[in-house]
């Protein structure tokens, strides 16, 4: 299996305009093909500047964030796309479409100016929708799927980018247990099979520990812990991020995290 | 199918207004009549070229703002048009050509306006503020307007009241030429900017990561759809729901892939003002409506029927 590096962070650091502290500071990262990376964190430790800086849509103010070598925000949001396939955590609907129609979204960045889609555009898209295990849905409109669904067709249109790297921003939020099961399932499938490097930004560090290679760790925008998630999970580091007691079991050589009951009396 | 049928909508709407008027021409005389050719064949082309550049001027700012609603005239342009040919009338500015001019002048003003207030928020350009500060300049232009024509004398306010209602009954060859020369370059700038506003519909982020400069197309879009706008209400005043309704009907029938959705709105656009134009000309014969009244007329209930569609669905 080839382990080139389709994604490095080095020692970046970033401030929005305006704000009084640096959201990311120090952050190294990087995502090989066939590597499932997944960051981790409480809420405002900046696992979403990491996904645009990643991506190009903000520049680090220090350090580099490069794709395939070449800085992130050097690249055309074209030809990056045809490198980098995003679920991105939200979008909106604005008008109604069906399933496969979505997924032909996919193969925009890959389309020229006044070219209409070719076969192996078609091809592309039925692939990628065998891949998600969507090929029955292909006809029906995405306002009557269910939320599990409605996410493997969204990993789908990544796919049908045909890219190196697949970005996904918590996709696992508001799934029932199986849907989400599911799709860590698929990522990891997709890992294994098509060499895809995986960046997965989640909050659910079980999950996380039992399907990702390589977990990252911030807390505040600095990292706290990174590499595999027997040492990044420790229970002296998920109490110290987290401000919560817990403790620590193994479920098939991954740690698994149980918050324990903190009564009301015993809390500083 | 639908686009044979739409192609044949076009073409009887064009021939039904060569073809009706408020003077009997024989249809054995139809090729060889000087109103047919000097009076009606111009004005019918220029309310196809007129109707189809709002249609599709329509259909890329829904897109761009996001909204499915809007309207081409609630960017501001009307009001600056508006405001532009009550002071050439104002100022009693002679020639055929004194009108369109200071009207697309006016236009050009509110649109640069707007432009710069939707950069307000930084380098981006924000449809939010595009609609909001379209629907404010306007109001501004429609006030100063107003002022101007409560202090005109009877005889101006009318001309500037009816101008204001929109009209084709300045159609010339010249308009025809001028409008069809002009009116390409922007539609080609939004038909090459298609698939990005499919992508537009998802977000502006989302569509970043699947391959669109959304900055870029900001702003292609809404300077395009604009200038069409603006050339529009030139030549023939404020003709207000072609730009709303016909896109919405489109999308009925075609979908929101911009690379069809665009073009049908373009021939719908022009054989629903081409049709509301023989209307405006011949059912009050032989006097005239404004035009703009006609496809009000038309255009409210559609639009009252598509909200109610709109809002349930």
């Amino acid at each position: 299996m080839d382990d080139r590096v389709i994604l490095a962070l080095d020692k970046v650091r970033y401030r929005y305009p305006g704000a009084s502290h640096d959201a990311l500071d120090g952050v190294s990262l990087s995502v090989g093909l066939g590597q499932f990376h997944a960051v981790l964190g409480p809420n405002g430790s900046g696992k979403t500047t990491l996904v645009r800086i990643a991506l190009g849509a903000l520049t680090p103010l220090v350090g580099r964030a490069d794709i395939d070598r070449r800085p992130a925000s050097m690249w055309s949001r074209q030809d990056l796309a045809k490198l980098v396939g995003v679920v991105p955590q939200r979008e909106d609907n604005l008008f109604p479409q069906r399933v496969r129609e979505t997924v032909l979204l996919g193969r925009y960045p890959h389309l020229s100016l006044w070219g209409r889609e070719r076969a192996e555009d078609h091809d592309a898209v039925d692939r990628a929708l065998g891949a998600c295990d969507v090929a029955h849905l292909a006809d029906r409109w995405l306002w009557t799927l269910s939320g599990g669904e409605y996410q493997r067709v969204r990993v789908a249109r990544a796919l049908a980018q045909e890219p190196k790297l697949l970005v996904l921003d918590e996709p696992g939020m508001s799934l029932d247990l199986k849907h989400e099961m599911g799709l860590f399932e698929l990522v990891l499938g997709l890992v294994r099979e098509q060499g895809l490097g995986v960046l997965m930004i989640t909050h659910d560090l079980n999950l996380a520990a039992r399907f990702a290679d390589s977990l990252l760790l911030l807390e505040g925008g600095r990292p706290v812990a990174a590499g595999a998630p027997n040492d990044v999970l420790t229970q002296q580091t998920v109490e110290t991020v987290f401000s919560w007691p817990v403790a620590m079991q193994t479920v098939d050589g991954r740690p698994q995290m149980i918050p324990l009951r903190q009564p009301k009396e015993s809390r500083a | 199918m639908k686009w044979t049928l739409l192609v044949i909508l076009a073409v009887l709407a064009l021939a039904l207004s060569v073809v009706l008027g408020p003077a009997a021409v024989p249809l054995g005389e139809l090729l060889r009549s000087d109103i047919v050719w000097n009076l009606r064949a111009p004005r019918a082309l220029l309310a196809f070229l007129v109707g189809g550049s709002l249609g599709v001027a329509g259909a890329g700012l829904q897109a761009l703002v996001r909204n499915p609603l809007a309207d081409p005239f609630l960017l501001g342009l009307s009001g600056g048009a508006g405001l532009g040919a009550v002071i050439a009338i104002a100022l009693h500015l002679s020639g055929p050509w004194a009108l369109p001019i200071a009207a697309f002048i006016g236009a050009l003003a509110a649109l640069g306006l707007v432009y710069r207030l939707g950069l307000i928020g930084g380098a981006s350009l924000d449809p939010r503020i595009l609609l909001l500060g379209g629907v404010a300049i306007g109001a501004f232009a429609a006030a100063i307007t107003t002022a101007i024509v409560s202090l005109a004398d009877a005889a101006e306010l009318r001309n500037a009241f009816l101008w204001l209602w929109g009209g084709l009954s300045g159609a010339s060859w010249d308009s025809v030429l001028l409008v069809a020369l002009y009116a390409p370059i922007p539609l080609v700038v939004l038909l090459a900017a298609s698939r990005p506003l499919d992508l537009l519909a998802l977000g502006e982020e989302p569509a970043q990561y699947l391959g669109a400069d959304v900055e870029r197309v900001k702003r292609r879009v809404y300077l395009a759809a604009s200038l069409l706008t603006a050339a529009a209400v030139a030549v023939s005043g404020v003709i207000g729901f072609i730009g709303l309704v016909v896109p919405h009907i489109a999308r009925l029938t075609w979908g929101h892939r911009h690379r069809s959705l665009l073009p049908a709105a373009f021939l719908g656009g022009g054989a629903l003002l081409a049709f509301a134009d023989t209307l405006a000309r011949t059912v009050v014969a032989p006097r005239e409506l404004p035009v703009g009244v006609v496809t009000a007329l038309i255009g409210v209930p559609v639009f009252a029927f598509l909200l109610k569609r709109w809002t349930i669905a």
